[in-house]
């Protein structure tokens, strides 16, 4: 699904990457464990993590990841949100617990990092 | 056999003079193809915003050489993990970068506590770390699996109070070879 799609099933706030609203994400993840992230395949996926730090942004970079969700309307400080803007990686806030963020992807046809749904 | 990409430099070849020399590299005893290119990146002990800046630079170097992208993401993840290690429990430390036309050498080396004991540091979920690393996503004991796990060869040298080195070794693809 377009990442647009995915802003509107979880009803959130695009903080940056509105250059990326077209791209198309099929897989997710959710970790606040950046090792997790790390040891998966999950080159153009989406990342839903309740951690708002810098390396949230870093594990993106190394891994690949195409998009950042950020949980429970979790606002990161504004240097996460410039370094992403460098990099082109979109950073998204929902409003929705981890949980329920997740199942509103997975309703969304979205799958794992493995490609299971 | 690879070609130098334009955006090389003379100074891509010399250590960054305020960081002190990686430790020496063992070398097997056939010769050695001799390096093409050599860059260190010092790690400073406890730094959590800047860590895994050395990686990044790693990645965009490889990049700009036109590497495999599977290659270079598994660079930078071993890369990273070390950092984050160094950061963690290490000390200052060094990540370094050697590159050959047959293969990668990434070297990390601290001046930390070291490992007691390197077998059970390698099991997935083996953690020392504090609440304040979980805090950052990390010390879930993934690191050095991920490390073993991305790259061809892995080798760790420590000693009780005397540092860790970890030298990974990846063997780059011919142009159109698949793994």
């Amino acid at each position: 699904m377009k990442l647009s799609e995915i802003v509107d099933a979880l009803d959130a706030t695009l903080l940056t990457g509105e250059d990326k609203l077209e791209k198309s994400i099929t897989r997710c993840g959710a970790s606040d464990l950046m090792s997790d992230v790390l040891a998966a395949v999950s080159e153009d996926c989406v990342l839903l993590t309740g951690l708002t730090t810098v390396q949230v942004i870093r594990t993106a970079m190394v891994a690949g990841v195409g998009a950042v969700v950020f949980v429970r309307k979790k606002q990161p400080p504004p240097e996460v949100v410039d370094m992403a803007r460098e990099q082109g990686i979109p950073l998204i806030s929902s409003p929705y617990s981890m949980f329920v963020s997740c199942g509103r992807l997975h309703a969304c046809y979205l799958t794992g990092l493995d490609g299971k749904r | 056999m690879r070609v130098t990409s334009p955006g090389w430099t003379e100074n891509d070849n010399l250590p960054l003079k305020d960081v002190p020399p990686a430790r020496v590299t063992a070398r097997s005893e056939n010769v050695s193809p001799m390096p093409r290119l050599t860059k260190s990146y010092h790690i400073k002990a406890r730094d959590f915003i800047r860590a895994g800046e050395a990686s990044i630079n790693i990645q965009n170097l490889l990049k700009s050489m036109d590497f495999d992208p599977r290659l270079i993401r598994r660079v930078a993840i071993c890369g990273y993990e070390g950092e984050m290690n160094v950061v963690m429990h290490g000390g200052d430390g060094t990540l370094s970068i050697e590159l050959d036309d047959e293969k990668l050498t990434l070297e990390i080396s601290d001046d930390g506590p070291g490992i007691e004991d390197i077998e059970l540091a390698m099991q997935a979920g083996y953690s020392t770390a504090n609440d304040d690393h979980r805090e950052m996503g990390f010390g879930a004991g993934m690191g050095l699996p991920n490390m073993k796990k991305n790259s061809d060869h892995i080798h760790i040298e420590s000693l009780k109070n005397n540092g860790t080195v970890v030298r990974m070794l990846f063997m780059i693809p011919e142009k159109g070879e698949t793994d």
